[in-house]
Order: C-alpha cells, then sequence, then structure tokens
C-alpha cells in the first residue's frame, strides 16, 4: 500500500437484477483529503458507497484500510464503523424521538459502575462536542424539534466523533442554506487538518471546487479517472461526468413572450396559510411557466401547497380558468386539472415497493376514483408513453421504483403527474440531488409542456435553472410574497429581490 | 437554564401526565360514588392490583414490542398455555418451582421463535403473533381439554403461594364489628411491581432500552448508526413472552386452573393499556409507567362496574372503548401540534 494511503478499493464489481451496477471500480483514498466522488445520477456513486460501508455485498474486487492487514468486507455499518468508516447520508438516519444526545451516543453509550447508562455524561459530552462545532442546540431536546438543517449537523457531528478515519458525505448539503453549507466546509476542513480522509458527494459543483482536492469521476458504473482538482476544470469534470463534450445547458433559451394577453389559468386573491404563508396574490397565465425563488425556508413549497390544497387555504380566494373554486385537499385541486410534484420525494412522492408502472398511473387512477380501473393494456399503454417521454431509465415498466437511482425516481414523479395531463404544473425542486444531464432534461421538459399550453409553477434553489426556465419570478421572504419579476430577470436582479435590502 | 427545563416538558410527559390525571379522577369518581360500599377503602385499590398483576407483567412486555412498532397477540393464548401447562403438570405431581421453571423457559424459548421470526425474516409482527397465538390456544388444548383446578392436595406449595397474603403496614380501616382489617397483596403484585420496575430501569438505563426507541424510531436509522436492529427485535418479543409468562404464573396464582378459554382478549386489554399510557403503535414513544396506570384505569373501570353491581358486565368495555377513542384523538392532536411546530 502506498504512502499515507488510507483507503483502496481495487477492482469492484457488482450487479442489481439487469443492471451492472458497478464494473471494475478502483478508488483510492489519502489521509487527509477531500475526495469528490462525482457521477451523474446511476453512474453508481452511491452503489460504491454502499459497497464500502457494507450495505451492499460486491461480488469481486477488494478493498484495503490502513493499518488492518488482508482485505476488508464490510457486512454491516456496525462493520464499516468498526474499522473506522463513518458515513452521513442525504437523507437525515437519525432517530428522531430520541433527543440529540441519544443520537450521537447511541450504540456506544458510556456506562456506569451499574452498567447503566450514563445520561449525565453523554449529555455533557453531547454538549461539548456541538458546542465545538458551533452549532448551538440543546442536547436534552428530541432531535425531531430541530430543523432538518440542525439535524444533517448533527448526524455529522455522530461520524465525526466516532473518531473516524474516513468519513463519507453523501449529498450532506442538500438541505443545507448557504451559511451552513460554509459551516460544514469550516468543519471539513478542519478533520482533513486532522488527517481524516472525506470522501464528498454532491452534485454541487461549485462546492466541489470550493472545498476538495481530489475528484475520481464514475460513468454507468464504470472508473472514469481520478484527477487533483487543479487539472479538471468544470467544464472538463461535466464532460467526463456526461462522456461527451458538450454545453447541453446554454441551449435552453427561451424567447420572451408578453404573457399578460394570454388567458388567466390560476388567479390567487390572499390566499394564506397560517403560519406558514401570509396572503399573497398571484396570476399565472395559460404557458407561462412562474418561479418561486427565496432562500429555503422562506414560504417557497408552502405557497404552492396552498394553492394546490396540500395545506388548506385559509383566506382568501381562488380561480382556475376565470372560475372561482374551493379547494379542501389536494384531490378537489387534482380535479380542477392541477398536478403537484412535492420536494420531499422520499415522504411524499415515491411508493418505493410498487413498480414504475403502478407508480406512474397513481395519480390518474386516484383522479379517476377507485370504480373506474384502468384496465390493465391502458396501464401499460400509458406508462410506457411516460418512461419514454421523460426517459426514465430502467430495466422494465414493472421494475420496482426502489431499484432506480434517484433522479430517475425523480423522473417517475414527473411521469404520474403528467398522466394526469394537468393544465396547472406544481413542480417543487424537480431537479434536487440530481444529475446534470437529467436536470437539463427536465428543464427541458418543462419549457416545451409551457410551449403546449401548459402552465407551470417551478421552486428550485437554484437561480440559473429557473433564469433558464421562467418567464416571471415571484419572490418570497419570510413567509411573505415580497415581489415579481418578470423582464429583468438575472442572476442579479433576483439575488438582491431576495436579500431585500432599502432600496 | 430554566427556559431549558421548561423546554424539555414535552408532549409525550404531557400524555402520561393526563393518564395518570385520568386515573385519579376516575378512582376518586368511584370513590364519591360507591363510598358507601367500601370503594374508599384503600383494599380496593389493592384489589385492582391483585387481579391484574398477571395483566401488569404482561403489559410491560407488550410495550417494549410496541415501541419497536410491533405487536404481540399471542400473549393471552401463551398465558392459558401456562396455566394449562401448571395446572396439569402438578396435578401429574410435579412440584411447584420446576413447574414454574418450566414455564418461564417456555415463555423465553416461544419468544425466540417469535422474535427469529419478525427480526430476521422480518414478517409481519402481527401475522407471526397470530399464528403464535393459534399455536398457543391450540397447545393448551392438547394438553387437557377439561378444566383442571390446582388445589390444595394436588399441590401445597403453589396453593400457599397463592393465598399468602402480603401485609401493607399502612391504610387499615377497622371494620363495623371493630375488627381492624389490614390492607394485604398477593405475592403475584409483588412480582408484578418488581417486573415494572425493572423494565423501567430497563427502557430508560440500558442501552437495549434505548435501542428500543431507536428502533421504533426508525428502524433503517437504527441500522445505520450501527445497531443490531434484527437482534434488538428478536430481543423485544422474547422480553414480551418471558414477561408475559412471569404474567402466566401471577394469572394462575389467582384463578388456580387451566381451562382453554382462560385470558381470552387478554392481549387486547395489554394493548389498551399501552395505549392509553401514551404508547404509539408506530413505535418509539411510551413508556412503562404510562401502561401501568393504563392497567389500573381499565382495572378502575371494572372495579366501579362490579361494585355498583347493576350494571351489565360489558360496561367496562364500552368505557374502555371511549377512552381509547379519546387518547388517540389525544395523541394524534399532538403529532399535528409537533408537526405543525416543526414545519416552522
Amino acid at each position: 500500500m502506498e504512502e499515507n494511503v488510507v483507503l483502496t478499493a481495487r477492482g469492484i464489481s457488482m450487479t442489481f437484477p439487469g443492471v451492472k451496477a458497478l464494473d471494475n471500480v478502483d478508488f483510492t483514498l489519502r489521509k487527509g483529503e477531500i475526495h469528490a466522488l462525482m457521477g451523474e445520477n446511476g453512474a453508481g456513486k452511491s452503489t460504491l458507497i454502499k459497497c464500502l460501508t457494507g450495505i451492499n455485498d460486491f461480488e469481486t474486487g477488494e478493498i484495503h484500510i490502513d493499518g488492518i492487514d488482508g482485505p476488508v468486507k464490510n457486512h454491516s455499518t456496525r462493520d464499516a464503523q468498526n474499522v473506522g468508516i463513518s458515513t452521513v447520508y442525504q437523507e437525515v438516519n437519525l432517530c428522531p424521538n430520541l433527543s440529540v444526545a441519544e443520537n450521537l451516543f447511541i450504540g456506544r453509550e458510556p456506562l456506569t459502575k451499574l452498567h447503566t447508562i450514563d445520561r449525565q455524561s453523554y449529555n455533557k459530552r453531547s454538549q461539548k462536542i456541538m458546542d465545538e462545532l458551533g452549532i448551538s442546540v440543546d442536547v436534552t431536546q428530541n432531535l425531531e424539534n430541530y430543523s432538518l438543517a440542525i439535524q444533517q449537523m448533527v448526524a455529522i457531528a455522530r461520524a465525526v466523533d466516532m473518531e473516524c478515519k474516513v468519513l463519507i458525505l453523501d449529498e450532506p448539503t442538500s438541505s443545507l442554506d448557504d451559511e451552513e453549507v460554509e459551516k460544514l466546509f469550516t468543519l471539513m476542513r478542519k478533520l482533513r487538518d486532522n488527517g481524516v480522509g472525506i470522501i464528498f458527494v454532491t452534485h454541487f459543483l461549485e462546492q466541489v471546487y470550493a472545498v476538495c482536492d481530489r475528484i475520481t469521476v464514475l460513468r454507468n458504473g464504470s472508473f472514469v479517472g481520478e484527477y487533483p482538482i487543479a487539472d479538471l476544470p468544470r467544464v472538463k469534470l461535466v464532460a467526463a461526468m456526461m462522456g461527451k463534450d458538450l454545453d447541453d445547458l446554454a441551449e435552453i433559451k427561451k424567447e420572451q413572450k408578453d404573457f399578460s394577453k394570454e388567458p388567466m389559468e390560476i388567479a390567487a386573491k390572499g390566499l394564506s396559510h397560517a403560519g406558514t404563508v401570509k396572503p399573497f396574490d398571484l396570476d399565472i397565465h395559460k404557458g407561462e411557466v412562474v418561479g418561486i425563488g427565496g432562500l429555503l425556508g422562506s414560504g417557497r413549497s408552502e405557497l404552492a401547497r396552498c394553492i394546490y390544497g396540500a395545506d388548506k387555504a385559509q383566506t382568501g380566494t381562488l380561480e382556475v380558468n376565470g372560475e372561482q373554486v374551493k379547494i379542501n385537499q389536494p384531490i378537489d385541486a387534482m380535479n380542477k386539472g392541477m398536478g403537484m410534484l412535492p420536494d420531499d420525494r422520499k415522504a411524499e412522492g415515491i411508493i418505493a415497493d410498487l413498480s414504475v408502472r403502478e407508480n406512474i398511473i397513481l395519480a390518474l387512477q386516484a383522479k379517476r376514483g377507485m370504480f373506474r380501473q384502468l384496465s390493465r393494456a391502458q396501464q401499460e399503454e400509458i406508462a410506457d408513453r411516460y418512461i419514454d417521454l421523460v426517459q426514465i431509465k430502467t430495466a422494465s415498466k414493472e421494475t420496482l421504483v426502489k431499484q432506480l437511482s434517484g433522479g430517475n425516481q425523480q423522473k417517475v414523479i414527473l411521469a404520474r403527474w403528467l398522466a394526469t395531463d394537468p393544465d396547472f404544473l406544481i413542480l417543487d425542486e424537480p431537479t434536487r440531488g440530481i444529475d446534470i444531464g437529467t436536470k437539463s432534461e427536465i428543464q427541458k421538459l418543462i419549457v416545451k409542456l409551457a410551449g403546449e399550453g401548459k402552465s407551470v409553477l417551478f421552486i428550485s434553489s437554484e437561480i440559473e435553472e429557473m433564469l433558464r426556465t421562467c418567464n416571471r419570478m415571484v419572490i418570497m421572504r419570510d413567509g411573505q410574497k415580497v415581489g415579481e419579476l418578470d423582464h429583468e430577470l438575472s442572476q442579479q436582479s433576483v439575488m438582491k429581490a431576495i436579500a431585500g435590502g432599502e432600496s | 437554564m430554566k427556559t431549558k427545563t421548561k423546554k424539555s416538558f414535552n408532549s409525550n410527559t404531557l400524555l402520561l401526565i393526563i393518564t395518570i390525571v385520568l386515573f385519579i379522577v376516575l378512582y376518586a369518581g368511584g370513590c364519591i360514588a360507591y363510598g358507601a360500599k367500601g370503594f374508599t377503602h384503600f383494599q380496593t385499590f389493592l384489589n385492582i392490583l391483585i387481579t391484574n398483576a398477571g395483566l401488569i407483567c404482561v403489559a410491560c412486555g407488550m410495550t417494549c414490542v410496541m415501541l419497536t412498532g410491533g405487536i404481540d397477540i399471542s400473549v393471552g393464548a401463551l398465558i392459558a398455555m401456562d396455566c394449562m401447562m401448571l395446572a396439569v403438570g402438578m396435578s401429574k405431581g410435579i412440584g411447584a418451582v420446576p413447574m414454574v421453571l418450566l414455564v418461564l423457559l417456555v415463555g423465553i424459548v416461544f419468544g425466540v421463535v417469535q422474535g427469529f421470526l419478525v427480526g430476521y425474516l422480518d414478517i409481519q409482527p402481527f401475522i407471526v403473533s397470530m399464528a403464535g397465538m393459534f399455536f398457543c390456544r391450540g397447545m393448551t388444548a392438547v394438553i387437557c381439554t377439561d378444566q383442571v383446578s390446582i388445589t390444595e392436595k394436588i399441590n401445597p406449595m403453589f396453593y400457599s403461594w397463592a393465598n399468602a397474603k402480603v401485609i401493607v403496614p399502612f391504610g387499615g380501616y377497622t371494620n363495623n364489628k371493630g375488627k381492624y382489617m389490614a390492607p394485604y397483596v398477593r405475592p403475584g403484585v409483588i412480582v408484578a411491581l418488581l417486573v415494572l420496575v425493572a423494565i423501567f430501569i430497563v427502557l430508560r438505563y440500558t442501552k437495549f432500552g434505548r435501542s428500543l426507541y431507536a428502533v421504533g424510531g426508525s428502524a433503517q436509522s437504527a441500522a445505520m448508526m450501527g445497531l443490531n436492529v434484527k437482534l434488538i427485535k428478536m430481543k423485544a418479543y422474547m422480553l414480551s413472552s418471558f414477561l408475559c409468562s412471569i404474567g402466566g404464573i401471577c394469572y394462575c396464582l389467582n384463578t388456580m386452573a387451566g381451562s382453554v378459554t382462560q385470558a381470552a382478549g387478554l392481549e387486547m386489554d395489554a394493548i389498551s393499556s399501552a395505549v392509553i399510557g401514551g404508547t404509539l403503535l408506530t413505535g418509539g414513544v411510551g413508556n412503562v409507567i404510562g401502561s401501568f396506570f393504563g392497567v389500573l384505569i381499565n382495572g378502575t373501570i371494572s372495579s366501579i362496574v362490579k361494585t355498583n353491581g347493576k350494571l351489565a358486565s360489558s360496561w367496562p368495555n364500552i368505557l374502555t372503548a371511549g377512552l381509547l377513542f379519546v387518547f388517540i384523538v389525544i395523541q394524534s392532536l399532538f403529532a399535528a401540534l409537533r408537526a405543525r411546530q416543526s414545519s416552522r
């Protein structure tokens, strides 16, 4: 083993039913480096990580870890922790019903002489750990009382405190705002300087360049290459990930069009939901894509949920197609031709144990009611059409959704709503956590749908993405609609509006 | 610092307090309405404990299983099997101590099998324990289809346990003949209370106890954090069946008989006690003190109906149903409230 290398994986291969998930992949992690693992969705990043952490059993290949003789094969996360590999995942894997301190120490609690848990000692130690990391929490509180961002930080704190040699961060920044991301980076650099090897998986390219030392690129389950960060500028990285040289993203450029003459699709007046959104007015014309900009937690999703009836509007009126409607729950909205792709696809969207076909026809069937069953032939026809339309990469339409990659799951939900043929589609973070190629596909699809006369309400944390797709943007701040931007859409104007200020 | 302690007063504690207050109100109501019939005597309360000693043990085990998000509906049938084993075994001349040990061993083995099926083979706990329920009920009939009584002649030792009085040194009264009536409990109550304290300590202060909460909170997360979820689940079912067998012995000390139909529906009493005590069926929330008060509330209702003497015996069921309903509504209100708070 090379000097100062902490982890090497050689020739790792693994197959899922019908898919070669990893094909002879190499990976090398050195002490004190932050190593980005990059690739499009389905490239095998998650699978490789699961092989390292013992969740997946790889078929061939060897993993070596510094200080341990012979190849290491983990069979559980516990094994992985024992050899010094800790992981923090995109979805927080902690127990919400336990206190912060318990979440930090569960499975390795300090014991008193009587072999009972020494609560005082671990509460004190937990508070110290969290204070050192600059996370202000009361460790005796249940985790569920804190925001997702804080929960994520707790998960990282747990991994850090396990005195790991290898820290794997799998999309840890998806739910953090800029300030929290910066805090996390500070922490990562600190750990790097202490000699921890960090594997960082993210979709945010700028974050890779902000914090990483080295990049390994995977594509379609194969190893593409390992590069020091300086040797791989952004364009080359994207090219390596996609396997082609193109700037696909620049292609989407809609012509500016005046929609004010178009008929009105949605007209909301004074809608509000106590505690989440203050009263707002919003008009959306046919064929228009309206974006909602704002920081995480500014009420973007809540505004959409209010229109859709997911949170019942308590004040105000809503007109759909010029006709006043009362929407008490999502099914009412669906019957008025709305569809909504929720942002939390794990909790609200995908049904992992059903097949792709069943997931796609779900909303359409719900809309029709249970007495008008779609025949099997109809279902298959619809599934095929939308698998093709949104280009879902799946072995077959009967594959279980949980076997698809995250980006493809997202496409399945999109297909589900498209199948109901909505006139008005709400997309809440449709591109979060998916790769650049799929992102641009989804963006193109949105523009195409709008071209067909559908209206879209689009929520995203990436301003550039909204600039590319939206005709108009609504800006939210602290649960309040603070402005609208149309013709002067630019990164600067949007940022300014989000930030607010005197002028 | 003061604000901190105030904040940690969460809705789960509140649920427990509501349960305890409800018990006190119910009991006070009984005292006011039926004081003349002797409801105010301390012995009435102790009788509730004596009658429900077995149920307390079972409810403790049920709570542990429910904390993991599971359920064990085999307990009533297991108690019937325990009682039948004790009755038949002793009438065949086997001593009380070996029989008790045998029953406990059977409980552990039975629990390991159920736990293995739930934990390692990942079968629905409802189905597994339903199969367990049918098995135990069937085995009870296989052992003997008749009712078998345990008399003093059959086993004097067991008989003496059943009739032993443990005098409580306070709370007695003098009856109308001028004789001092010392309040007492049966040995079963002592056993049940020891079980209660032990499980309370286990749940709050041991690794195993906390891991039950972790598994119930999120089994996937618990696995990710390096807990052996399968083993923990298996242990929970083992504990439930073991405690159930202890409960079975307490139960047998009350009935002094084995019969096929014995303890029918007891599993539902245990579940309802746990739910009234604030244990969530979804797992991760609850504790045995709540379940204990749940048992007491059920016991008080039966006791009131019995003291009244005119109400039909179906009334406890209806009252329990009403209470369950109220508690489920309160729980979901709290859950909704919490969801709203955390979304802010």
